[in-house]
């Protein structure tokens, strides 16, 4: 596509449209979309260009919520990035406690009791239904189903954060991993809880997929919309459900084996079109799974210390060294990179956020298409600013 | 308390109005029955900014379920909206947009910050990129510590700033800001500067609280 290159926004403050004149193609319109604007998820900015309703340019404008998170993160202990990690994919703060948990592990080499593991992976994996339950609301909000899938994501949320609560003390920042265990045990009744829970998920699927699954609307909207090969997605480093959807069988549950994963039985759920569809399909069967975890999880824990007792948290001080590690998060692949010079903060401290990468793609996926679609495409991508910005 | 003037009407105390409404006769100021139909209609934007904006979320879903309280209309567009929940870390990038926003909500309009980072900057108050308050550029009817708040707060919140509503005049020197002919509902939008915002705070609202040291200390 080519035309010439958009003139300087009008001198009107806050001009968010404007018609930019192309000889071959008539008039284009640039559209603004965000920072504020319902569909966005957040503070996050496109720069659309449109000919018609059809998407013919996309640029992503990001940093509206960049709030030092990695500068911060060099200037405070180890333990005291933990609360931090909690507000990148706010969402899901017991993934990313996990997996800044597990990089500071691997720099100190400490070891993590095996309730603590197992507590670590039931988390984990509530968090997962969590995360897919919203999205999936979410994605229906941005087909324009106003309200009702997000009241019944919303109820399940609820449900799983009563849990995050009676353990942690807190609804979303749990702040509840700790470098060689957890911070305290789960409370008496609380495995029970979690086991009624995870048993009851099922049947709630059943009902979300009944309502939408096979729902004509949904699948007029997402089916053959915002089509990711495999070939894009691994050249672009997208990880997660986005890149299963494209037929990439690679889940870090499987191809690292990080704690306990090995000892349980899952699948990998694939897609076949990388079409919004399939992330969509994708995110349901993984939830599935995520109960078979939960229930084989829930049945094997063993009781015991959750805690190394050779653990130090105030005055933690690893050897010097460079470690990168990661874990399959709700979203891909979240990781960490902390570089040590001994001291009590870490040297470098760098996220590497799945929201983010995976976000590289979108132009991509949403050229040709309508400017509906690119709403629906992007609440597919599943995005937080909290991790994108960081 | 001088006396009142001698052609003003005598005016009821509340446990008078209340015992006159126990018994079936309902006497109202218009002064009330605006207050009273404003403060259960507060409309606010559909504005999230960081973590809040899912407890906000959450406080409209089924479980808290905010349209008890008459709000539960989240308007996409500021030119239909009452109420600003700033619900999240305000970046100095995004200050702009947030005070043009404010601009554009039509009065009477109200503002609540929602979490530690809208009040003050939060657990970020040290990041070079955040503004350390929201209330430096708007002036701010309602705080809500927590990070995040949980919607029971923000519920709470709301419940104040009706409490709020409920107690302001229509006319005479007490009116709100709405009701005064000399007032603006026009706050200067800060530009990017070299370093920081420009300016970095609008001085009409927020002014660096004075520091008193005693003598010798």
């Amino acid at each position: 596509m080519s035309f010439s290159d958009p003139s300087p926004l009008s001198a009107a403050p806050g001009a968010s449209v404007r018609a930019v004149h192309d000889e071959f193609h008539g008039d284009l319109l640039e559209v603004s979309m965000g920072p504020h604007h319902p569909s966005t998820h957040g503070v996050f900015r496109m720069m659309v260009t449109l000919d018609g309703e059809t998407v013919v340019k996309l640029k992503p404008v990001f940093g509206y919520l960049h709030r030092n998170h990695e500068k911060i993160g060099e200037n405070t202990s180890y333990l005291g990035s933990m609360p931090y990690t909690d507000r990148l994919d706010y969402l899901c703060s017991m993934t990313n406690n996990w997996a800044y948990a597990l990089a500071v592990e691997k720099l100190a080499g400490q070891a993590v009791p095996e309730r603590a593991e197992y507590l670590r992976v039931i988390l984990a994996e509530l968090t997962r239904l969590l995360n897919h339950t919203c999205l999936a609301g979410f994605l229906l909000q941005d087909c324009g189903a106003s309200g009702t899938p997000l009241m019944y994501a919303f109820r399940e949320r609820e449900k799983i954060l009563d849990l995050f609560e009676s353990l942690s003390g807190s609804r979303m920042m749990c702040n509840y991993q700790r470098f060689g265990g957890c911070r305290v045990d789960a409370p008496a009744g609380w495995l029970d809880a979690a086991r009624a829970l995870t048993d009851g998920y099922g049947s709630f699927l059943d009902e979300y997929e009944a309502l939408l699954t096979g729902n004509e609307i949904l699948m007029a909207r997402t089916q053959g919309i915002g089509c990711l090969s495999a070939k894009l997605a691994v050249s672009a480093g997208v990880t997660g459900p986005l890149l299963r959807a494209a037929g990439v069988a690679y889940d870090l549950r499987k191809v690292d084996g990080y704690g306990f994963y090995p000892r349980f039985d899952f699948r990998v759920p694939l897609g076949a079109h990388g079409d919004t569809y399939d992330r969509y399909m994708v995110r349901v069967l993984e939830m599935r799974e995520s109960i078979r975890i939960l229930q084989q999880a829930l049945r094997d824990i063993p009781a015991g210390p959750i805690m190394d007792p050779k653990a130090k948290l105030r005055g933690f001080r690893p050897k010097p060294g460079e470690v990168y590690s990661r874990i399959e998060g709700p979203k891909g692949e979240i990781g960490f990179h902390l570089i040590s010079e001994g001291g009590p903060n870490p040297y470098r401290y760098r996220v590497r956020p799945p929201s983010l990468i995976n976000l590289t793609i979108l132009e991509d996926l949403c050229l040709g298409h309508s400017i509906a679609d690119a709403v629906v495409i992007l609440g597919s991508i599943d995005i937080v600013l909290g991790e994108v910005d960081r | 308390m001088s006396e009142p003037a001698p052609s003003s009407p005598p005016t009821l105390t509340d446990a008078e109005r209340a015992e006159l409404r126990r018994q079936g006769i309902l006497l109202t100021s218009m002064e009330e029955l605006y207050n009273w139909g404003r403060s259960h209609s507060v409309w606010p934007l559909q504005f999230g900014l960081a973590c809040c904006a899912i407890e906000m979320i959450a406080a409209s879903m089924a479980r808290f379920d905010i349209a008890r309280f008459g709000s539960e209309v989240f308007r996409p567009s500021p030119r239909q909206a009452d109420l600003l929940i700033v619900s999240g870390t305000v970046t100095k990038k995004m200050t702009p947009q947030v005070v043009r926003l404010w601009n554009q909500m039509p009065e009477p309009k109200y503002c609540i910050a929602m979490g530690a980072c809208a009040i003050s900057g939060g657990p970020f108050k040290q990041g070079y990129n955040v503004l350390k308050g929201i209330d430096r550029f708007i002036p701010v009817d309602i705080y809500i510590p927590g990070c995040p708040p949980r919607p029971e707060a923000l519920l709470h919140g709301l419940m104040q700033l009706q409490e709020k509503i409920r107690g302001q005049k229509i006319s005479g020197p007490g009116a709100p800001r709405h009701l005064q002919a000399d007032t603006t509902c026009e706050y200067p939008v800060p530009d990017f500067g070299e370093h920081d915002l420009v300016p970095p705070q609008n001085p009409a609202v927020w002014q660096p609280p004075v520091i008193v040291r005693k003598e010798g200390a």
